[in-house]
């Protein structure tokens, strides 16, 4: 159906958080050299999965105390991991964005606060293992067991009163929607790795019907958990790390010899704006946000361990959002792919790619982001986002690493090189089905 | 540059063709409304887990439910959790009512899915024997690797992964075959409003022709109630629970659980005709806003819920300070999120005041919560399918329990008895815990 007119709606601040840290720099120097943050797991004692390596964003590298104001430091005590990260990765993309926020104490804000809206994927996030046992702990019954007519009585006095609010997935919003004072359209969007990419096409659908000017957008999740290395592991998506191998070279996407993916630690958040808001400040446009696409695969199992072989739905999210972006698939430059080199993820992707791009899906370069950061589950659609619009604003590809021997994609091993990219395309699938694409392009 | 939401002259209009309800009080719409019109309540002792010693120990559980009523191949869906069996008797509740069940009644391609589901339930024996098994009490934390042998061992690969927030999508994905856009999203107890809200853009700007949307939740688990009662959040009523739940009453001391789910057939205008299907009721508003103001309260003023509500009307074009041709106030009903906290109950009272003026007393405003408890993020689907009942049926759902009026909550919340009364348009409001807040407006479908 034909569309009517629509705003223009631009990315003008990156905010990415991962293993290598806070904002663009770090990220980036590590995807040109080829460079993965993947390495046996630091947190806790994780020898006892055969999956034991990550990416992982550590306490020394990014401490959410020196990510709020002054005011709200209290407040970080009822926060998870996955809420620290949204609210790191907020306030970068906010000052990469320059804007002016209530952080800023005493300033005047940039953006009216009703017209400033804030969509952020989450995960399932997992109690903290330690605080919820010690709790136990104190209601063991004489067996050992634990006691559940004590932990009515008392056991549950053990846990801090506010202690379910640092795991509602909505917390990411809310807390980043309190620091900056965004009053507008908000939403928590959960639907596992697709998370922050139907996040961004949210909020770039929001600005487009006139409801915000400016939003916050992505995902971040804490991936890097006893809880959600045990999931990921019995749903079949996580490599082994066998002792002598270096588990940095384990992630090969679409390589033939593929053996799965690992975790990592993170997401990001961008800021999207009504291109016309954004040159009324004076704001550089980094990308566009041009098209997006959302789809459901089938998949035999119910619960998408097991999705449609042909890649069918996510070839039909992909031509979305060409369409949507008004392109056919020629126009397309380069392509973040899921890519997580998890075999049958892999393989429906790969299918729906050649099923788009025909025999030029062989040679449209793709971009890695899981050899280097690990899948970031609700934070992982975010950071691919947040790579291309790099690429596009520095005209550069990144390095590719691990994989050899895929003849269907360009894929394999390269260096970093300098390339034209008008028009990317990023696609994202999930633990579950829901499949995401978006097509980012270079501003005029 | 100022473009907010307004009705527009060629945007597709979108209507319900059908509704599905499994609540605490019954499992269709015929028992569900009959219950509400009875001022009946779903509240009585937990018998989920012992819940004895907890400070709340009563909750509105789903009783008698038998999920292969609505499932054909159970074969299929065998691993689903309480939440997912929910959302799939409801669904399939509102899919028979809709039509769409008839072969070739629907592309799959066009067909949607967005609900707003809860988290499953956690596998709390063997979750809890793992993190037992796996503490070190000298160091006072886990073991890594007594953990991981213990959860290998205990835990299994099912249970975990139905615990995912999507995967009552991917259920209901798979047994209608819908292969459009689908998402879920947990925007705490706003979650399934907001979900049918966000339906309805899809809609609306094309991407599908059909989307099927709502809720469905269960907290009522030991976690669960550990965390709200933590929270102070509910009801520690020593007395009948059937009378806990007192939305707007001076004495209310919380909320109740409850759980279930509500689902929705939302289609646009044109393809409900098309197929010759009759829309049950019009969705005309929608409106979202955060409060940002605090993690732990509401914004005092209800400035949050006043934005929703204003974003809402205004979409719907109904200007909230004016008067109908016959009188009437400019909407016949209002479901409150009234929840029964102190907090809750006087700040939605102000909000409405500030949205609505003059004409705020005019317009009842009652809480089924008082009847089926508080559905968490199936809530909002549920109250909304209540104000289509009440279109249809002409009646009001009381709030129950209210005896002793607070002295600063001075509307209309259609004490204890069903109310009968001419309904045309209504609202339904939900806000989370967190300070994110949906509003949707529905009307009668007219021509």
């Amino acid at each position: 159906m034909p569309r009517p007119e629509r705003c223009r709606v631009v990315i003008t601040g990156l905010g990415p958080i991962c293993a290598f840290g806070v904002g663009i720099q770090p990220l980036w120097s590590a995807l040109l050299e080829g460079r993965s943050a993947i390495a046996p797991v630091r947190r806790w004692d994780a020898s006892g999965f055969a999956s034991n390596a990550a990416a992982e964003l550590l306490l020394d590298t990014f401490d959410v105390k020196s990510a709020v104001p002054k005011s709200y430091r209290k407040a970080t005590k009822v926060m998870a991991r996955d809420i620290e990260f949204a609210v790191g990765a907020a306030q970068e993309a906010v000052r990469d964005a320059g804007i002016v926020t209530r952080a800023t104490e005493g300033a005047t804000p940039t953006i009216p606060p009703d017209r400033f809206g804030c969509q952020i994927g989450a995960g399932l996030i997992a109690a903290d293992v330690d605080e919820l046992t010690a709790a136990l702990w104190t209601s063991r019954g004489a067996d050992g067991n634990f006691d559940i007519a004590h932990w009515g009585e008392t056991g549950m006095t053990n846990l801090t009163p506010l202690w379910l609010l640092k795991y509602l997935p909505n917390m990411l919003s809310c807390h980043v929607t309190i620091i900056h004072d965004c009053q507008g359209p908000s939403n928590t969007i959960t639907c596992a790795e697709a998370s922050a990419g139907l996040s961004c096409g949210e909020s770039m659908r929001v600005i487009q019907r006139g409801d915000a000017d400016v939003c916050l957008s992505g995902g971040a999740e804490c991936r890097v958990h006893p809880m959600s290395m045990l999931r990921q592991g019995f749903a079949r998506r996580l490599a082994a790390t066998p002792t002598g191998v270096d588990p940095a070279t384990i992630t090969r996407p679409f390589a033939p010899d593929a053996t799965g993916g690992l975790l990592g630690d993170g997401g990001g958040i961008v800021v999207l704006e009504n291109g016309a808001t954004a040159a009324a400040r004076g704001a550089v446009a980094l990308a566009e946000i041009a098209g997006f696409g959302a789809s459901q695969c089938f998949c035999p199992d119910t619960i998408g361990v097991e999705v449609n072989e042909t890649g069918e739905e996510i070839a039909m999210a992909i031509a979305a959002a060409l369409d949507d972006a008004g392109i056919t698939a020629d126009a397309i430059d380069a392509i973040v792919p899921f890519g997580s080199g998890i075999p049958h993820v892999d393989q429906p992707e790969a299918a729906a790619l050649v099923s788009v791009f025909g025999s030029r899906a062989r040679s449209i370069p793709l971009i890695q982001v899981m050899p280097f950061v690990g899948n970031c589950g609700a934070g992982a659609g975010a950071l691919a986002i947040i790579v291309g619009a790099q690429a596009i604003r520095t005209q550069t590809l990144p390095a590719r690493i691990n994989t050899t021997g895929c003849t269907a994609l360009d894929a394999n091993v390269t260096p970093a090189r300098a390339a034209t990219l008008k028009n990317v395309l990023v696609v994202i699938t999930s633990l579950g089905g829901q499949n995401a694409a978006i097509v980012l392009r270079a501003v005029a | 540059m100022t473009l907010h939401s307004t009705p527009m002259q060629n945007e597709p209009r979108i209507v319900i063709t059908g509704m599905g309800w499994i609540t605490p009080l019954g499992h269709d719409l015929a028992s569900v409304w009959s219950n509400l019109m009875a001022g009946a309540s779903g509240m009585a002792p937990i018998d989920r887990f012992d819940a004895r010693t907890f400070p709340t120990s009563f909750a509105a559980q789903v009783r008698n439910f038998d999920v292969t009523r609505y499932v054909k191949d159970m074969a299929v869906h065998r691993t689903a959790g309480l939440n997912t069996c929910f959302a799939l008797g409801a669904a399939r509740q509102a899919w028979e009512q809709s039509g769409l069940s008839k072969s070739g009644a629907v592309n799959a391609r066009r067909a949607g899915i967005y609900l707003g589901a809860g988290e499953g339930v956690l596998d709390t024996e063997h979750y809890f024997a793992t993190n037992i098994a796996g503490w070190d009490e000298a160091a006072g934390m886990i073991d890594g690797r007594r953990w991981a042998e213990a959860a290998l061992r205990e835990m299994t690969a099912l249970r975990e992964i139905e615990q995912e927030p999507n995967m009552p999508v991917s259920h209901l994905a798979r047994e209608f075959g819908l292969r459009g856009p689908a998402y879920n999203c947990l925007t705490a107890c706003a979650a399934s409003t907001q979900a049918i809200g966000e339906a309805c853009t899809i809609l609306k700007r094309g991407d599908a022709d059909v989307m099927l949307s709502g809720g469905t939740h269960t907290m009522i688990h030991m976690l669960g109630v550990t965390g709200f009662n933590r929270l102070t959040a509910l009801s520690t009523s020593k007395g009948d629970p059937t009378k806990a739940s007192r939305p707007f009453d001076r004495d209310r001391d919380g909320f109740v659980m409850g759980e279930g789910s509500g689902m929705v057939v939302l289609e646009t205008l044109d393809h409900a005709s098309a197929r010759g299907a009759k829309p049950l009721a019009e969705v005309v508003g929608y409106g979202s806003s955060a409060d940002a103001f605090r993690i732990t309260d509401i914004q005092p003023e209800g400035r949050g819920a006043a934005a929703s509500m204003t974003m809402a009307l205004r979409q719907a074009g109904i200007d909230p300070h004016s008067t109908r041709a016959d009188g009437r106030a400019p909407i016949d009903y209002i479901s409150a999120h009234g929840t029964g906290t102190k907090e809750n109950d006087s700040i939605e009272t102000k909000a409405v005041k500030r949205v609505f003026a003059h004409n705020a007393e005019r317009i009842p405003m009652s809480s089924v919560k008082s009847m089926m408890g508080h559905l968490i993020a199936a809530a909002g689907a549920v109250e909304l399918i209540t104000c289509v009942m009440a279109i249809e049926e002409g009646m009001l759902p009381p709030t129950i329990n209210y005896q002793t009026p607070d002295p600063s909550l001075d509307l209309d919340y259609v004490p204890n008895v069903a109310r009968r009364a001419k309904v045309d348009v209504c609202l339904s409001n939900s806000f989370g815990f967190g300070g994110q807040n949906d509003t949707l407006v529905v009307s009668r479908w007219a021509s």
